[in-house]
């Protein structure tokens, strides 16, 4: 019988895992929707980006406050799980505190752990009071109305709740271990939870017991529903910041990639030896065009899929776009977030045709992103600039410029008189290209 | 001000069998934007100062491509950069200064992948360098303790990390260098990037120019100092519509320079 809760804790511990997983093959799955990429080059510095940016937060102290008080919630949250790595072996082989041998070393890491967790909880709390009380502009801004406004108080309040009962749990284990309960040997340190002890001070051994109990298994079940949270929520950043700083464009921010497709057809056609009518040698001939730029999620490539989904929505790039600050209906955060959408939307309907996608009538243009969006960018890359993990929003933006521009010729009235005037006299207004030079002798 | 300019095309150095330290490439708003036809004479003024042999395109150079690839029009750029790069590669041009941003931003970064491979610099690099290499001296006195603030073109700073260049020309002024508080990475763009400045706004709350040129009046300068033509006539026009163009000038750089150094 007493074997029951170690199946319980498996079977627990098996199902979170495993639904977790299911969920990873879809986002994979839908990351891969994307054209590729050759990302491969300079691990070197992907590596140091990597440790800097996502590990090491460098981005993030760029804005003090919010920065320093993310820093206490994300030191807390990767420390505090080397907890969750006890809680499992116990769970599953029904020890308790089965690290503790570890003797000093144990009462300093569960000391560090609680202090953590008060650091944790002032984090949560500044936030919710940015988020609900002071309103920050970036947090109210109508990109987040409904769903990702609640996802982000849902994500606070559960890790408040986590928190609190993983203190609780501290301190009624101390109590226990002060009152000489069986199996609650002393181990530890409780700098945090001994002050919370005394709240027990009248109850019952079995009561106490009971507490510690129950918050050690609401503890570890809260941390698989949160787990299995994240696939659904803004919050995957704590996963997918590392492969997304990784992958992330290493080349001088304004250089924007030169489309190889295009390069094929502007040879041929400055080639004067070349037959325009000649069909290619080695032709596919169900061979279906290369679509010039981007229309729908299919036509981005892998790691501006794998940034929407690193979005976490804290609408710095927004908050520093000209655009936007100007009242223009660009928001990059909201490029991201559409991104993420339609690539959702696109995955069930693939779930729902068997592993094939059907044609829905709808793109990421126009249905998500309206071409006013689009047109209002300055290409200024204060977005990427912003972006506390590298993402890109405004490669979204040009590659479905270059969609409206060349696939549809949808570009405003007033560009298309400049690319005219470029065509036809090599500069953006219309002067001759002969009188380049007059600036010379004009006074 | 009144001496002749020397302005030797690239066709006529090839005909006396010379080849010149570096091209100057104006680009369309040097070429033809009155306002910034002057900073390009600025410009040419202080390089025949320090005795650079340079020598420009003239009527053979055309649009880098630059406003037709940020409006999404990949092929009208590829075309653009690949006769450019023609006509480069034909006089083996080898180093490249530019006073426009974005003409030093597409030649620099985006003309390799084509085909087209230079050292690129932007015009307060090379002024910096002529400075340091004691080709050209400036005298501040004329600008001694103005009050300058510098603005940071979105494609020199952001997109090419360059930050120090001009302001270290500036600070050379001797003039109280101040800065806006959104500067250097976090500066705020002027409003004509990505072929902004070929269209109107979207319909928004305020101009993006006239936002910035708040940002910049607030702190009461004489100068607005800007490496940019196109920054330049977006800022000039904010400043206009606050009705401050009378004590406050928005001036490149070089200009500066030019005119500390009476030229």
């Amino acid at each position: 019988m007493s074997y029951l809760d170690n199946i319980f804790f498996a079977v627990i511990l098996a199902l979170g895992i495993g639904y977790f997983a299911m969920n990873v093959r879809k986002l994979i799955r839908n990351i891969r929707l994307g054209r590729d990429i050759d990302r491969s080059d300079n691990p070197g510095e992907r590596w140091t980006n990597m440790a800097m940016i996502a590990l090491g937060q460098k981005k993030m102290v760029k804005r003090p406050i919010s920065g320093i008080l993310h820093i206490f919630v994300y030191v807390g949250f990767v420390v505090i799980n080397i907890e969750v790595l006890e809680i499992i072996i116990d769970g599953l082989f029904g020890t308790h505190r089965i690290l503790s041998f570890l003797g000093g070393f144990y009462d300093f890491l569960i000391a560090f752990f609680e202090i953590l967790a008060v650091l944790v909880l002032v984090g949560v709390i500044a936030f919710l009071i940015r988020r609900n009380i002071i309103k920050i502009k970036r947090f109210i801004h109508s990109d987040l109305k409904g769903w990702p406004k609640s996802d982000a108080n849902y994500i606070l309040y559960m890790e408040i709740v986590l928190m609190a009962l993983f203190l609780t749990m501290n301190a009624a284990d101390y109590q226990l271990q002060f009152r000489g309960f069986p199996h609650y040997d002393q181990a530890g340190s409780f700098p945090v939870s001994s002050l919370i002890a005394p709240l027990f001070d009248g109850m019952s051994d079995n009561a106490v017991w009971v507490i510690e109990r129950a918050c050690w298994w609401l503890h570890i079940v809260g941390i698989l529903i949160f787990l299995n949270y994240l696939y659904f929520s803004k919050h995957l950043h704590i996963l997918l910041a590392f492969p997304n700083t990784y992958y992330a464009n290493l080349n001088p921010k304004g250089k924007f990639n030169n489309l190889d497709s295009v390069t094929a057809e502007v040879k041929l056609m400055m080639d004067p030896s070349a037959d325009p009518f000649a069909a290619p040698a080695n032709a596919d001939p169900n061979a279906v065009p290369e679509k010039f730029g981007a229309q729908d999620i299919q036509d981005l490539n892998w790691v501006q899929l794998l940034n929407a989904y690193t979005c976490t929505e804290c609408g710095r790039c927004t908050s520093a776009c000209p655009a936007n600050i100007t009242g223009k209906k660009l928001s990059p955060r909201k490029i991201m977030m559409d991104t993420r959408d339609r690539m959702e939307e696109v995955g069930k309907n693939i779930e729902a045709n068997k592993g094939v996608f059907i044609p829905d009538n709808k793109t990421l243009l126009n249905d998500y992103i309206t071409p006013e969006e689009l047109w209002a960018c300055t290409s200024c890359n204060a977005c990427v600039e912003e972006c506390p993990v590298n993402i890109d929003p405004l490669s979204i933006i040009m590659d479905m410029r270059r969609f409206l521009v060349m696939e549809q010729s949808a570009a405003p009235q007033s560009l298309n008189a400049m690319m005219t005037n470029v065509e036809n006299n090599a500069a953006p207004w219309p002067y001759n290209q002969q009188d380049r030079l007059n600036w010379k002798n004009d006074n | 001000m009144t001496n002749e300019l020397k302005v030797p095309t690239m066709a006529e150095m090839m005909a006396e069998g010379k080849s010149p330290e570096v091209l100057f490439w104006v680009g369309c708003s040097g070429s033809f934007d009155d306002r910034a036809k002057r900073i390009t004479k600025a410009f040419v003024r202080l390089l025949n100062q320090a005795g650079v042999e340079f020598a420009v395109l003239g009527t053979e150079e055309s649009c880098t491509g630059d406003p037709a690839k940020r409006a999404g029009n990949e092929f009208l750029f590829q075309m653009q950069a690949m006769m450019n790069i023609e006509v480069l590669n034909a006089y083996d041009v080898r180093k490249i200064v530019t006073a426009c941003p974005h003409c030093f931003n597409t030649i620099k970064n985006e003309y390799p992948g084509l085909g087209g491979s230079y050292e690129v610099v932007h015009h307060t690099q090379f002024l910096k360098s002529l400075l340091d290499d004691g080709r050209l001296t400036i005298e501040g006195g004329s600008f001694k303790g103005k009050k300058i603030v510098f603005h940071d073109p979105c494609y020199l700073g952001r997109a090419n990390n360059i930050y120090e260049a001009p302001r270290d020309l500036i600070q050379k002024l001797d003039a109280e260098l101040v800065e806006m508080k959104r500067s250097r990475a976090n500066g705020l763009c002027c409003g004509a990037g990505g072929a902004q400045m070929f269209k109107d706004a979207e319909p928004g709350t305020k101009e993006i120019n006239i936002e910035r040129a708040e940002e910049a009046l607030d702190l009461e300068p004489k100068i607005i100092a800007a490496a940019c033509p196109f920054c330049n006539t977006m800022l000039t026009d904010g400043v206009k519509s606050k009705n401050r163009e009378g004590d406050v000038k928005v001036m490149d750089v070089a200009e500066l320079i030019a005119n500390a150094n009476d030229l």
